[in-house]
């Protein structure tokens, strides 16, 4: 491995929990110490990038030399209701139920 | 000889002159996974009524006269990553614990065409994140060469129940070594197509311009049987590649002779097991003397390229898992109020359900990767990381197009190590993250590779050799394995720790 100096970013508590409340993951007062821990162990591992000039190089988004696919836009049939609804935790039959979007009143 | 002893080529031929039915086969593997899996836990789902259904359709079939194609009646596992209409998918994660999709996947579909028996759906690391088999949320997988270590991942469950005699063929999938790297440490043979070659729909997304599907068995010849089935244009892939699929048995007899083989010495540096080296440097040799000819190149980047991995699949991972939200399928918080301390404050009830269902549903390294994933997707960080790995994933694919300039393929080892210990790189993210050192590359450019046995440690461990060729190179890795496969016998060892 090549070597990197030890001037990495270091994350901290408050950006774990930033980046936790982006995720949407409810992270425990443990799993926000351990990943603090780790994520600068492993930022600090993939930041030897750096040490690579990639100013004239572009950015490689796709193996493959890509191009648009198009199809006929034509009418087919899609997913019934009944089978999307199928594994949803709560549904009306119809929709798929969630708590409220605004306020407090909740029904998890 | 029991059926399960038989290699599924020697199996198709038995089944189609009558030596044995789909339903006496089905039957022997389903009684071999009975008495093993509790051991080797290779098997999330065993379908049993599902198979002996199909074998005897396909028995029927064959009784009436009806032409059938050579996968039919074969038994196949198929890892939990690929959607499943008749049994549970769910990727050895608790977010999809009991999920029934509502359609199969492209390569299901194929399978089931073909006649193939679908045994069950194999264990593997949670959402395919993983190289030890150890992040299933339904218990990590034994190798069957040593019951203490490791069948590495994600395909463990493919690579295990066919090392274990559960099953002659498997399918995997591979992002960044997930069906080669346990081929190798397991002792079979494992192909990771070009990108593109089989299609990803009903593939559970892990990331997108990465993931691959491939076959997995005892040697190329049923790979090449294997990829046979499932390759070909998808319109529902928008990736998948609109080009004919090549007959893939019809060179493997071909000799080698002028095949160039690229060596890269970077590949023997520091870390590499000297068994393992010793081992890879005499498959160089039994090349050699079938009349290849070894040359040096080099690939500068190749060092670069597991943190280049380790920013791209978690970014596209942390995207691709956004869909698990509580509300469509897969897990969701009960709204019982947590006891234990940490993150409690939410813009809303919903936003809390999501939180809070995703905590509970994914496992610690699944959070760890779209955590990683997210802060080097994040404004601020993006050019720094995502972006900055997107450049070098570029300069890793002009080191492989300027290597096959000079060489056919590139050989090597797959993994610095045999297998390792259970628990042994548990505790650090990054010693994890190491054992894809060899693989990633293949992923990153879009190529093809293929993973076999190439020899045994002292300690009756299996280690494993890679050939890594072009885009669409898959009949000539499957002609270089089977060749090697015709000078030596590694593919047929059999593992002592599971006789019955």
């Amino acid at each position: 491995m090549p070597t990197h100096d030890d001037t990495e970013p270091k994350l901290t508590r408050e950006d774990v929990i930033k980046v936790a409340m982006l995720a949407r993951l409810a992270l425990s007062e443990n799993e926000v110490t351990s990943l603090t821990q780790e994520l600068t162990k492993i930022v600090g591992f993939v930041s030897q990038l750096s040490e690579i000039d990639t100013s004239d190089v572009e950015p490689l988004a796709h193996p493959l030399d890509s191009q648009n696919v198009f199809r006929e836009d034509e009418p087919a049939t899609s997913l019934k209701t009944a089978d999307a609804l199928r594994s949803a935790p709560r549904h009306d039959g119809e929709c798929f139920l969630v708590p409220a979007v605004l306020g407090e009143s909740s029904s998890a | 000889m029991t059926l399960t002893n038989r290699s599924a080529a020697e199996l198709a031929s038995a089944l189609q002159k009558g030596e044995t039915s789909a339903v006496e086969c089905a039957t022997a593997f389903l009684d071999r996974i009975e008495a093993t899996n509790s051991t080797v836990n290779a098997f999330l789902t065993v379908d049993r009524d599902g198979a002996l259904a199909t074998a005897e359709a396909v028995d029927a079939s064959r009784a009436s006269g009806k032409p059938l194609g050579p996968l039919a009646g074969l038994p196949v596992a198929v890892k939990d990553v690929l959607c499943t209409t008749d049994q549970p998918t769910t990727c050895a994660s608790k977010m999809l614990k009991g999920y029934q999709p509502p359609y199969d996947a492209d390569v299901v579909q194929r399978l089931r065409a073909a006649g193939t028996v679908i045994l069950g759906k194999t264990n593997m690391d949670e959402f395919a994140m993983g190289g030890s088999n150890e992040n299933s949320a339904y218990g990590l997988v034994r190798n069957p060469w040593d019951l203490e270590r490791a069948p590495g991942g994600s395909s463990g469950g493919s690579a295990a129940a066919v090392a274990a005699d559960m099953a002659p063929l498997a399918i995997g999938s591979d992002t960044g070594g997930s069906i080669r790297q346990p081929a190798g440490l397991c002792g079979i043979t494992g192909l990771k197509p070009t990108y593109g070659r089989v299609s990803r729909r009903g593939l559970v997304a892990f990331s997108s311009s990465l993931d691959q599907i491939g076959p997995m068995a005892r040697s190329a010849k049923e790979c090449a049987m294997l990829l046979q089935a499932i390759a070909g244009h998808d319109p529902g892939d928008s990736t998948s590649l609109n080009i004919p699929v090549p007959d893939y048995s019809a060179d493997l007899e071909k000799p080698l002779q002028g095949l160039r083989i690229g060596r890269v010495a970077a590949h023997f540096s520091e870390g590499l097991d000297p068994e393992v080296a010793e081992h890879v440097e005499t498959t160089f040799a039994t090349y050699e003397a079938a009349g290849a000819t070894i040359h040096d190149v080099e690939l500068p980047h190749a060092t670069y390229g597991v943190p280049t991995y380790y920013l791209i699949a978690p970014s596209e991972a942390s995207s691709n898992l956004a869909r698990y939200d509580g509300a469509h399928y897969g897990h969701r918080w009960d709204g019982t109020p947590s006891d234990e301390k940490g993150i409690t404050d939410f813009d809303s009830p919903l936003v809390e359900m999501y939180c809070r269902s995703r905590a509970e549903g994914f496992g610690p390294e699944v959070k760890r990767r779209i955590m990683l994933g997210t802060y080097s997707l994040s404004s601020g960080y993006y050019d720094a990381y995502y972006a900055k790995a997107l450049r070098v994933r570029r300069l890793i694919r002009q080191d492989f197009n300027k290597a096959f300039e000079n060489v056919d393929v590139i050989g090597g080892p797959v993994s610095a190590t045999p297998a390792f210990k259970l628990g042994e790189k548990t505790d650090d993210p990054v010693a994890m993250y190491l054992v894809d050192l060899y693989t990633v590359g293949t992923n990153l450019a879009g190529i093809g590779g293929i993973s076999f046995p190439c020899g045994f440690t002292k300690g009756s461990l299996p280690v494993g050799f890679q050939l890594q060729g072009p885009a669409l190179s898959e009949p000539l890795l499957l002609q270089a394995t089977h060749q090697y496969q015709q000078a030596t016998d590694w593919h047929l060892k059999r593992t002592a720790a599971l006789s019955s």
